[in-house]
């Protein structure tokens, strides 16, 4: 078990600067995702913190002590790798005591070891067999178990449920949330998923261009994206943006000019706003209601019924596009003319630049 | 549909036909080992005679086969073995830890098979002799294992850029150092292609003539010396020279014959994974 700990890591690839100097302390049992788009680097990242690509510029500490000069094989920790990369040569069980074959333990440890961990994956059965017999699942079952097999310091995985099927998908993250807890060991994980992301991980690095974007719990960076980019990228369906000018300020609220007419009365963020200032309101489709009053007026473009709740794709006067949450019973219709109302505490503010106006007071966590 | 049977059947027909104007010679020679002299060289060529022995019997009163064969087998062995050896390593660097100028090179390794041996023969017979090289069996390994290197190098790169990278850095994350990276991972996992190599490069040193006839005498000397020793200045003696070069020729046909699942199944290593 180690803290991982990256100062100032840059990456390059030739001329190109992929990784532009990451901090970041990894504690100790804590199970961090780094999710992102692809090419955000978050694999790089994991690749250096294995030591299986080299780092331009900056230190990587694992425990405390430097490990950027160190090789990968003595670095102590295991991965997880998302096409498994399994030996195609050897069975299950060789496959998962290749590390204590090399490290020469004993024959009878290695099969005690092997057999204790095939106990815990539930795939005793499948020692003896090759990978070639083995389905998706199984493969990924076997390439976990051989990570470990190892009892490494920390676990690195690499999106190593993107090519699972949608099911197998929901039963692995419960899986290696459940193996989280009884091995208690470091876990980094890698993937674009935010939703592995948000159901696993304690804390969430998110990553855009090489940069880190915000670090925070999954309840955090979804109810505090510090950046566009962030608020965007975390939560299912994704937020509504909606272009917006400042009409007035008061003390306590702000009063906002939308694209298509329609104003809304927000909080007044710490940030001095002038009017006539271009932003843009965030509201999450949880925070829009259905109300023949609301500010918002559009027409119904889909819906999607997901049994307890539904999603209404509207499209606004202005053209712009809004995703809603409503009853699962709800008896509206593609086509109908609809009014939205802003739950106005609960919105977002993002300057022209993108990064988020916060509002006074602590930030309570919002329903 | 008939048409597709039609160019299949004219296909079959073209296979056979390249195939049977290939093997003619072999055939054709392994006959008039069984001729005698006078049969041997008549016109019109005789299809049917009657089969005798004397040509072998001949032959092997007057060199010592089995002497010219073990050199043979020393010799295209330990080559294959020396190229495998020098080539594994080669092959590895440059499939994994490609450079800039890795192409290059290897471009530039199979431009040497281009220059004919001859153009090198004065140099490198010069060489030999300084350094004792010539008829010794490891002069001639030294010589044969160098000029297969070229082909080794491609093909065994050519098997190695097959396997995964992360496969081998699954190894890595296992903590294998390279040279256990190379022996428990990769070289499993390319045996049927470096089987082929293997076999190919036999073959080919086997066959090998041009630095036998040259850097050999007796010592060293193998069965292409064996053959060309009939095509003697005492005028030809078809027959006998049929006869030597079928002595020369079965071993390697056989192995060949005995491999050839083998060497089928490594060169199609990459398209069947």
């Amino acid at each position: 078990m180690a803290t991982v700990e990256l100062r100032n890591v840059r990456k390059q690839f030739g001329n190109h600067e992929v990784i532009h100097g990451i901090d970041l302390l990894i504690q100790d049992h804590e199970f961090i995702a780094f999710v992102g788009p692809s090419g955000c680097g978050k694999s790089t990242l994991l690749r250096m913190i294995a030591g299986l690509e080299q780092v331009t510029d900056g230190e990587v500490l694992i425990d405390g002590s430097p490990a950027q000069d160190v090789p990968p094989a003595k670095r102590g920790l295991a991965m997880v790798f998302q096409s498994y990369a399994l030996y195609p040569h050897m069975t299950v069980a060789e496959n998962m005591s290749f590390s204590l074959r090399l490290s020469g333990a004993s024959k009878a440890e290695r099969e005690q070891k092997v057999r204790a961990v095939a106990r815990i994956l539930e795939m005793e059965p499948l020692l003896e067999r090759k990978p070639s017999q083995l389905s998706g699942g199984q493969l990924q079952r076997v390439a976990i178990g051989r990570a470990m097999v190892r009892q490494p310091k920390a676990f690195l995985m690499d999106e190593p449920l993107s090519n699972l099927d949608a099911a197998l998908q929901g039963q692995m993250r419960l899986e290696l949330a459940r193996l989280h807890r009884e091995l208690n060991t470091t876990m980094i994980y890698v993937t674009h998923d935010q939703l592995e992301a948000m159901t696993m991980a304690d804390r969430i690095v998110v990553l855009n261009e090489g940069n880190v974007e915000q670090l925070g719990s999954p309840l955090e960076l979804y109810q505090h994206p510090a950046t566009f980019f962030v608020a965007g990228f975390i939560g299912a369906p994704k937020m509504n943006f909606l272009d917006a000018e400042v009409k007035s300020v008061s003390e306590q609220s702000l009063t906002l000019a939308l694209a298509g007419g329609a104003s809304v009365v927000v909080p007044r963020p710490l940030q001095e706003l002038k009017g006539g200032e271009k932003i843009r309101l965030g509201v999450r489709a949880e925070h829009l209601a259905l109300e023949p009053e609301g500010d918002l007026r559009g027409e119904i473009e889909a819906l999607e019924h997901l049994g307890p709740r539904a999603y209404i794709h509207a499209r606004l006067a202005d053209g712009a596009r809004l995703v809603a949450q409503t009853d699962g019973d709800t008896q509206a219709r593609p086509g109908d003319r609809v009014a939205f109302r802003v739950r106005s505490e609960a919105t977002h503010l993002f300057n022209a630049s993108g990064k988020a106006l916060t509002r006074p007071g602590p930030q309570t966590p919002l329903s | 549909m008939r048409r597709i049977r039609q160019t299949r059947w004219g296909l079959a027909v073209a296979v056979w036909a390249i195939a049977l104007g290939m093997f003619f010679p072999i055939l054709w020679m392994f006959l008039c080992s069984f001729k005698t002299e006078i049969a041997a060289v008549a016109v019109p060529p005789k299809l049917f005679f009657r089969p005798t022995l004397e040509n072998y019997y001949a032959v092997l009163q007057r060199a010592d086969y089995l002497a010219f064969a073990r050199n043979s087998v020393l010799v295209s062995l330990g080559s294959t073995l020396l190229a495998l050896a020098l080539a594994i390593p080669a092959a590895y660097s440059m499939a994994f830890f490609p450079t800039r100028r890795t192409r290059d090179i290897l471009l530039w390794m199979l431009s040497t098979k281009m220059l004919p041996a001859v153009g090198v023969l004065v140099p490198i017979y010069l060489l030999w002799r300084d350094l004792g090289l010539l008829d010794t069996v490891f002069g001639l390994i030294l010589i044969d294992s160098i000029s297969v290197l070229p082909i080794v190098v491609w093909m065994l790169f050519s098997f190695f850029r097959e396997v995964p990278a992360v496969i081998l850095e699954a190894s890595r994350m296992d903590g294998a150092t390279q040279t256990e990276e190379l022996l428990h991972v990769l070289l499993p996992l390319c045996t049927p292609g470096i089987a082929a190599t293997a076999l190919l490069s036999i073959i080919l040193c086997w066959n090998e003539a041009f630095w036998s006839l040259n850097l050999t005498t007796v010592k060293a000397a193998t069965l292409t010396n064996f053959t060309a020793s009939f095509s003697s200045p005492e005028g030809l003696f078809w027959a006998k020279l049929s006869a030597a070069s079928t002595l020369s020729i079965a071993p390697i046909l056989i192995f060949g014959w005995m491999s050839q699942r083998q060497m089928v199944r490594g060169l199609s290593f990459g398209a069947v994974k």
